[in-house]
């Protein structure tokens, strides 16, 4: 993938040896050949991907745009690259402005900046290059906007340069059910157009495969072909009941979830409803997406997260981008403190929704620190009608205080993701910190295990469950239902995969298999001693 | 100077396809073509090819705009034009 096109300097103006003239011709050539092909891959796409597309085409070559970077060339000779630049930045602010849909484009006027920029200078465009045959993406590392347009018949993989185990691009390689391999220092080098191997589950890339490997590769696309059906039912060998839940971020992903027999939601992310936007969404817009998840789940169990913004999720509204540390800062359920009465109507909204439908719903609020939180917490919900209050644990505290706690609430989820990142004081998404960032550290490992022993020693059965991508991963989730971990919530593709590898081995075995990741050195020490210990893995090939 | 009124059927008002579609058409007539909210001065009229200037109008459902164009067909291009506004493009 193309690096990000890089701002042009400021007060950057035309080389000597080009006058204003000629460089609004080449400006508008530019425009014209990114219009050009914006429009042909509009052609081959559908829905919403295509008016997009559409509309982006014209926005290239669009009178406003133009004529205010030509402005600025002939009446201050900035070079075209500024000219556009800066055209494009008043653009987008002026769509920014006016809130609502138009803001939303202000991101489509961007992107097609860099385009018309990568084109002025002769490079490739930004973005996921389109491509009718598969092919193995490699990039520095993927942002959350990419899963848009990453088209999984044609990618096969993803490899990044930087990012870790739970940064973006895992997150979406497990979503699509690609394999991956992160924060790979070097692979910037690997020419276009070489053939490589990727093996996610060792971790490893291979230049120039031989026979062998391009065997194992069609045999895992046999495998995975299979493994997408989940029986709707997670157990041990033994027949010890492990509920199997679905991670889902709206109505159309628990309509697939309920599809591949997820037994309900473990969360539910509540930001689709809240994102992008400048105000609060109206009680009855929340009431009715809330609605569509639990309609999908009748009968079930839904786990309704209450709005986890800041840090990577920012929300203008709610959040200060200015923060010097925002992982470490008013972000989830700490948004109350600072914006009192969001948190109350998202309960009555919840509350609402939940009475017109037969799911059972549960509701838990991300990043709880202390007891007095969780007690508040509580009594919110109480207060808006709602049965089951539980909180995430995925600050250190809430593990090591989870007897309390649970003393408090009905139940505990917890968010591996960024345990990991607290416990280990390493940031998610940094590259170099991706052999910290594992959920295979022993360190997370003991937090959850002093989690589970929490609401064991509070007497009252209160369940543990998972909802990090630790859940995803079928070895980890041995070790978890062997930590005494009740429930896993995953991305629904991964249902089949944890199924079916919880389902060749009992409970001791479990226990066991805990016992051994616990005691070992390292995370990569407790990772291959679990997976040698399960033979499954190598032959569905996970 | 030929000047028509239009009300935007289109369901959520004059955005991304919608407005697509008119620019398009916009740029393909003879004669050149601005556009306002009714009761805006003429003088602030946007240029009606520009999906950009289209959006930051944002002409709404029920709004009603005002199509100005001079010269030689600018009649029939601000009838077409109308009859493109009037449609609900959205319902397509």
């Amino acid at each position: 993938m193309p690096k990000a096109v890089s701002e042009p300097p400021a007060g950057e103006k035309l080389a000597s040896s080009t006058t204003a003239e000629d460089a609004a011709v080449t400006l508008r050539a530019a425009a014209k050949a990114v219009q050009a092909e914006l429009k042909q891959r509009s052609v081959g796409a559908t829905g919403a991907g295509k008016s997009v597309l559409e509309a982006t085409a014209l926005m290239a070559a669009d009178p406003m745009l133009i004529k205010g970077a030509v402005k600025l060339i002939t009446t201050n000779g900035t070079s075209a690259e500024r000219a556009i630049w800066e055209s494009a930045a008043s653009v987008a602010e002026m769509l920014h402005n006016l809130g609502g849909y138009m803001a939303e484009r202000a991101t489509d006027v961007l992107d097609v900046r860099a385009r018309i920029v990568a084109e002025l200078r002769g490079v490739p465009a930004p973005g996921i290059p389109a491509s009718d045959e598969p092919f193995i993406l490699v990039a520095d590392d993927l942002a959350p906007a990419d899963t848009a347009t990453l088209n999984p018949a044609v990618v096969l993989a993803l490899v990044t340069s930087g990012g870790g185990p739970q940064s973006h691009t895992a997150i979406i390689a497990r979503a699509l059910g690609l394999p991956a391999v992160v924060a790979a220092v070097g692979v910037e080098s690997i020419a276009d157009g070489s053939a490589v191997y990727v093996d996610g589950a060792a971790g490893s890339i291979t230049l120039d495969p031989d026979a062998d490997q391009v065997a194992a590769a069609e045999a895992w696309a046999a495998n995975a072909a299979t493994l997408a059906v989940f029986s709707g039912e997670g157990a041990t060998a033994d027949g010890h009941l492990v509920p199997l839940l679905a991670n889902v971020g709206g109505a159309a992903d628990a309509v697939k979830a309920a599809a591949a027999g997820a037994q309900g939601v473990g969360l539910l992310r509540t930001e689709f409803c809240f994102l992008d936007r400048d105000e609060e969404p109206t009680l009855d817009e929340q009431v009715t997406a809330y609605r569509g998840v639990f309609d999908a789940f009748p009968g079930k169990k839904v786990v309704v997260r209450t709005l986890d913004a800041g840090a990577d999720k920012p929300l203008p509204f709610l959040t200060d981008a200015s923060e010097p540390n925002p992982a470490l800062g008013v972000r989830g359920y700490r948004t109350d403190f600072t914006s009192p009465g969001v948190l109350k109507r998202q309960l009555a909204a919840i509350a609402t929704a939940a009475e017109g439908t037969e799911a059972d719903v549960w509701v838990m609020a991300p990043m709880i620190s202390t007891a007095e939180e969780a007690a508040d917490f509580a009594a919110m919900c109480r207060e808006a009608g709602l049965k089951t209050p539980g909180v995430m644990v995925e600050v250190p505290s809430a593990a090591l205080t989870s007897e309390t706690i649970l003393g408090l609430v009905d139940f505990a989820s917890l968010g591996t993701n960024d345990l990991t990142q607290y416990a280990m004081a390493a940031d998610r998404q940094l590259g170099p910190l991706a052999a910290l960032n594992t959920p295979w550290q022993p360190a997370v490992l003991k937090l959850i295990q002093l989690t589970v022993a929490g609401s064991v020693a509070e007497g009252n059965n209160k369940p543990v469950g998972v909802c990090g991508e630790a859940a995803a991963d079928p070895a980890l989730a041995v070790v978890l239902v062997g930590l005494g971990v009740n429930t896993l919530s995953m991305t629904a593709r991964a249902l089949a995969a944890v199924a079916a590898v919880l389902a060749k081995v009992t409970l001791p075995e479990a226990q066991r298999l805990a016992g051994i990741a616990l005691a070992a050195p390292s995370a990569l020490e407790a990772r291959a001693r679990v997976r040698a210990e399960l033979p499954v893995l190598d032959e569905l090939g996970l | 100077m030929s000047e028509r009124t239009a009300t935007i059927a289109s369901r959520v008002g004059l955005h991304a396809r919608p407005a697509a579609i008119f620019a398009e058409a916009v740029g393909a007539l003879p004669v050149e073509v601005t556009i306002a909210l009714e009761g805006d001065p003429a003088d602030d009229a946007m240029d009606a090819s520009s999906i950009l200037s289209l959006m930051s109008l944002g002409a709404a459902n029920g709004q009603v705009v005002v199509l100005r164009a001079e010269g030689d067909g600018a009649d029939e291009a601000l009838e077409s034009l109308v009859k493109i506004l009037e449609t609900d493009l959205d319902a397509e």
